[in-house]
């Protein structure tokens, strides 16, 4: 009851925090509006009113993911550049649930913009947004958002030595946006990637978002996106363990 | 003069490699070559999962756009890093004429845009199996080099609001997304409402854009001389401005004792 208490006061203060920064608030949600009008032109181009409204929600999801792979990578950088990291790992509490609530924060922020990112190219371009089972969709979202922060914790433990985590963030934001599925389907993709998008959590929650959203059975998929990200966490707890006894044993947490 | 080509060319130098801090491997090669590659792969997959353009064109869009990136991003930190290292009141209260202080630090900007440009061009080429007539590459080499003055002369502008707004790599970034929503990048401008291609006439990148695909299709230099002289243009309007914003920006955030709290 502890821990979920921790966790729930943590993603909620830094949601509020977050959501006042013009970086990981504002741009979170503009960014991929630029993306999305982008595809949102392109889609239209050849008159596939299918096609468009697919890319639509594939465009929508996109910012979910851009809102946690910058900002995750950073997250420790960030504590570190205001003299709170090494408050943060000498608390009592296990560091990682201390993190965790963050970077799921950053995924909250992306949810706002995958409803952004929707209703402008409901308003904007007039694209005609239904979905076959509305509740499982808003289920389906969710629980992608959360498996995404997961994935960001992972992200965030990774980085803990790298001070310029932030390109190691941006460098996975068009990768993944490709070998997901968001925009493309695997099959036009080769088949060497395949195996790879089976290992990422946001490929399942787009299949299961697109199924709850087209007609199909999402549960599966919003099993495999969940457990797939259960995995990326406990594999950063590890790591939260591991790097930061090592930095705090070679006195290199601060970086200086 | 001696003192002015000092600060051009020292001085730009000096401040680009203090001030710009992607020049550690550990974000230069992300950013700079691993990030555009997988920017062009995505929509050159989208455009075909689209039904729309060839690998070509989105090639071309993607490669030319990427010098906007260290041309904005840049010129944006030879104001808000100045500030972030506490020496921007010191810079300003300085006597060095502003004029080779902030073009000098433009140049190595240039530079920079259209390395990176480059690089993504033939990178993204061998990967996509894209193929640039061996002809076409030195117009285009000058396209890119006149395209990455043009992202710097925006640059300047932006650097020049950098005094007035804390973010700069907020600001960045969304000049960076209108650029790509506007200048053609991925979407041609006939797909573009009327009222957002006629903006798109007026930012950098989009007549730099058209003559790297003209020229790319075939086109000879003298087919896109016009595109090129107008993107060189638009450069030099928005530098200019970029340049008068400094100086404006500069006196009323000396009357205001607006320097620190942007």
């Amino acid at each position: 009851m502890k821990v979920l208490r921790l966790v729930a006061v943590g993603w909620w203060l830094q949601l509020k925090n977050r959501s006042r920064s013009s970086f990981d608030g504002l741009l979170s949600i503009l960014y991929p509006l630029f993306f999305a009008t982008t595809i949102f032109f392109l889609y239209r181009q050849n008159g596939d009113e299918a096609a468009l409204v697919s890319a639509a929600v594939g465009a929508s999801l996109m910012g979910v993911w851009s809102a946690v792979s910058t900002s995750a990578s950073t997250t420790l950088q960030g504590e570190r550049r205001q003299g709170t990291l090494e408050l943060l790992v000498a608390a009592p509490t296990p560091f990682s649930l201390v993190i965790l609530p963050a970077t799921v924060s950053m995924a909250t922020i992306g949810l706002w913009s995958f409803v952004v990112t929707l209703l402008w190219g409901r308003f904007a371009f007039g694209i005609p947004i239904s979905f076959d089972q509305p509740l499982v969709f808003v289920i389906a979202a969710v629980v992608m958002t959360f498996s995404l922060g997961l994935v960001g914790f992972l992200q965030a433990m990774a980085s803990v030595r790298y001070r310029a985590a932030w390109a190691l963030g941006t460098l996975f934001e068009f990768p993944v946006w490709l070998v997901c599925g968001f925009l493309v389907p695997l099959s036009s993709l080769p088949d060497w990637v395949t195996p790879i998008a089976y290992l990422l959590p946001p490929t399942w929650g787009v299949s299961a978002v697109r199924a709850a959203a087209f007609g199909g059975s999402p549960w599966r998929d919003i099993a495999l996106c969940l457990g797939t990200g259960a995995i990326y966490a406990a594999i950063g707890v590890a790591l939260s363990r591991r790097l930061v006894d090592s930095a705090r044993g070679n006195a290199t947490l601060a970086l200086t | 003069m001696t003192a002015a080509l000092r600060i051009f060319f020292f001085g730009g130098i000096t401040s680009y490699r203090a001030l710009f801090h992607w020049l550690t491997p550990w974000i230069l090669i992300p950013t700079f070559i691993v990030e555009p590659i997988f920017q062009v792969l995505f929509f050159a997959f989208v455009g075909r999962d689209a039904g729309v353009g060839d690998d070509s064109f989105y090639l071309i869009g993607n490669a030319v756009q990427f010098a906007a990136i260290p041309c904005l991003f840049a010129m944006g930190n030879t104001i808000g890093n100045e500030r972030y290292t506490q020496t921007l009141g010191l810079l300003l209260a300085s006597p060095a004429r502003r004029l080779p202080l902030f073009l000098g630090r433009a140049l190595p900007v240039i530079i920079n845009g259209f390395c990176v440009s480059l690089v993504v061009l033939v990178l993204g080429a061998l990967v996509l199996h894209v193929h640039i007539p061996g002809e076409a590459w030195v117009p285009i080499v000058g396209v890119l080099v006149v395209t990455s003055f043009s992202c710097t002369g925006l640059g300047l502008a932006t650097a020049a609001l950098a005094l007035r707004v804390r973010e700069t790599a907020v600001l960045s970034n969304i000049i960076i997304g209108i650029l790509i929503v506007f200048c053609g990048v991925n979407v041609p401008l006939s797909a573009l409402p009327t009222q957002m291609s006629t903006i798109s006439n007026l930012l950098p990148l989009t007549h730099g854009i058209e003559a790297a695909r003209d020229l790319a299709g075939g086109g000879s230099w003298a087919s896109v001389s016009g595109l090129v002289a107008t993107e060189a243009l638009i450069g030099l309007v928005y530098a200019t401005l970029g340049m008068a914003m400094l100086f404006a920006l500069e006196v009323e955030s000396r009357r205001h004792a607006t320097l620190e709290l942007a």
